[in-house]
């Protein structure tokens, strides 16, 4: 069984008009059926308003589904019983790194989360620890977090989340107001985590050099799952990503361009080691 | 430059008073003002200043950190001097035209400039060694009892820290929005005080709009990571009292119990 199960997921937003009546109702997720197995790593693509927030807010219990099912490690998200528990299950990270931390040391903040489960003091500071240096940030332990760079205080949330221990981590657009160093950094830290820790990533993002290093790329558009595959099947359809206003890495679409223009290379080149492989040969 | 701002006016060092658990500087703090209060013998004060002079020493801050505070109200105290002067009824010393300086009044303007300093000074003995984090917690965990009568201590407190937390990112955003709207030609500098305060209105709509933004993102944020108010929270830095701040404890009562003996026995 994995770790999230959704089948034929709704969610609707009702748009009131001045007088306070439903104006329209907007469908942000419309019939998804989704099946995320332990340890993998997920990355969501869709260009703005596809729905791929509203999917990621129902799978940690902040939005409840108004249609269809969604079990998170084998829990109902719409019992309200469940809620706290499927929160501790999947930990999730926002967009803007400012607006999510809440203490005003770094490590006050990791230990926030585990304060709220109620873990006993000595434990806390034991997974403060242990999660700090999971994402490289134990030496800024004593910092203000506004003295932090935007990457720099993306991982501090992500240790936040780490601290505890979930299962699953999804992640709503955490590098869109970063740099490109600060990209890079976090998308380590979510690797790392992926790859060491065995926790389950599930990385919404509209930047395609981010999704290569996935086990599954899913494609939304306006509310529906429209692709789903490796990274490698999903880059190979340029033609299909353009029509879902999507652009494919650089070096993938050199080589496809290359490729109509009848230069003999493989159907999907990820990167740019590959590429010149290919040339060269 | 403005994230690098710190509040309060904590002054960092690593004297036995900035280590005490913040509860013992709360009631310190209180202790003293009152026994400021209690008697007006220059006996008494003589006390009151050995006391603080010897916390000022043991704290290791600057002593011009704590003149700083002052400067503040100046003003204030000019005036209760004055008025002390020359409305004190009583035997006069000397007039000025009509207005009368009693003696009475010479001696009740002494006291109430002497007690105002010491005021700011016991005061700022706190904030110059505790952390506002601190602070707060130790407010959180002093006025715990009073949840009993259904005050939200711990909502306040979290509140209070969350504020610290905002306002230098606030102030920020201010000076980013001020600049904004200075490229499309708002002046925030000409004019009268009306117009000054007009012209603040398209700095402070959005400033207010992006505040709730972020409130409503973090609050969010909170609710993801499991919060939902004080109750079965633990605290990763609990306040447990060490053998310093019951060492603390018994000075500050022997302290008071100084205070009332010389303000009963000795006649002036």
């Amino acid at each position: 069984m994995g770790i999230i199960e959704a089948a034929k997921l709704a969610f609707e937003y009702k748009k009131y008009d001045e007088n306070g009546e439903v104006e329209e109702t907007i469908r942000a997720v419309d019939g998804v059926d989704l099946d995320v197995k332990k340890g993998d790593f997920v990355a969501v693509l869709g260009h703005n308003g596809s729905g791929k927030s509203t999917l990621a807010k129902q799978i940690n219990a902040i939005l409840t589904p108004t249609d269809g099912t969604l079990y998170v490690d084998g829990m109902d998200v719409r019992d309200e019983k469940n809620i706290w528990d499927v929160r501790k299950t999947a930990g999730m990270v926002f967009q803007n790194p400012d607006n999510q931390i809440i203490g005003t040391v770094v490590e006050e903040d990791v230990g926030f989360g585990p304060e709220n489960m109620g873990i006993p003091t000595e434990e806390i500071w034991e997974r403060v620890e242990e999660s700090l240096k999971s994402v490289g940030m134990w030496e800024y332990r004593k910092n203000s977090p506004n003295k932090l760079s935007g990457g720099q205080k993306q991982r501090v949330a992500i240790a936040g989340v780490v601290a505890m221990h979930p299962k699953c981590i999804v992640l709503d657009e955490p590098t869109a107001m970063l740099d490109p160093n600060g990209r890079k950094e976090v998308i380590r830290a979510v690797r790392a985590l992926n790859q060491v820790e065995k926790v389950t990533a599930i990385l919404i993002t509209h930047y395609m050099e981010e999704v290569i290093y996935a086990d599954k790329v899913i494609v939304m558009d306006d509310g529906k799952i429209v692709m789903q595959g490796t990274p490698f099947e999903i880059f190979a359809q340029v033609d299909t990503l353009k029509k879902y206003r999507l652009d494919v890495p650089q070096v993938t679409l050199l080589a496809h361009e290359l490729r109509k223009a009848g230069v003999d290379l493989p159907e999907c080149v990820l990167s740019t080691e590959e590429l010149v492989k290919a040339l060269c040969q | 430059m403005l994230r690098d701002i710190t509040l309060g006016q904590y002054y960092p060092s690593d004297s036995v008073i900035h280590k005490m658990d913040p509860r013992v500087k709360l009631f310190g703090t209180i202790v003293f003002i009152i026994s400021l209060f209690l008697f007006q013998k220059i006996s008494v004060y003589v006390v009151a200043t050995l006391f603080l002079a010897a916390v000022i020493m043991i704290s290791k801050v600057p002593f011009s950190f704590m003149v700083k505070g002052l400067k503040g109200i100046f003003v204030l105290m000019m005036i209760t001097v004055v008025f002390n002067l020359f409305l004190t009824p009583g035997t006069t010393a000397f007039a000025i035209r009509k207005l009368k300086v009693t003696w009475e009044g010479i001696r009740q303007a002494a006291f109430m400039a002497v007690r105002l300093t010491y005021l700011i000074l016991g005061s700022s003995v706190l904030t110059l060694t505790t952390t506002p984090n601190n602070l707060t917690d130790g407010l959180e965990k002093a006025l715990s009892p009073l949840k009993v009568i259904k005050v939200p201590v711990h909502e306040i407190s979290m509140m209070m820290s969350i504020a610290l937390r905002f306002i230098p990112i606030l102030l920020d955003e201010t000076d980013k929005i001020m600049k904004a709207q200075m490229a499309r030609c708002a002046d925030f500098e000409s004019g009268g005080l009306i117009k000054k305060a007009k012209s603040l209105v398209p700095l402070l709509v959005p400033l207010f709009i992006s505040a709730f933004r972020r409130a409503n993102d973090l609050a969010m944020a909170m609710e993801a990571r499991g919060y939902r108010g004080g109750e079965g929270r633990t605290k990763m830095k609990p306040l447990i009292y060490k053998k310093r701040d019951h060492v603390a404890y018994v000075i500050l009562l022997t302290y008071l119990v100084c205070i009332i003996a010389t303000g009963n026995i000795i006649a002036f």
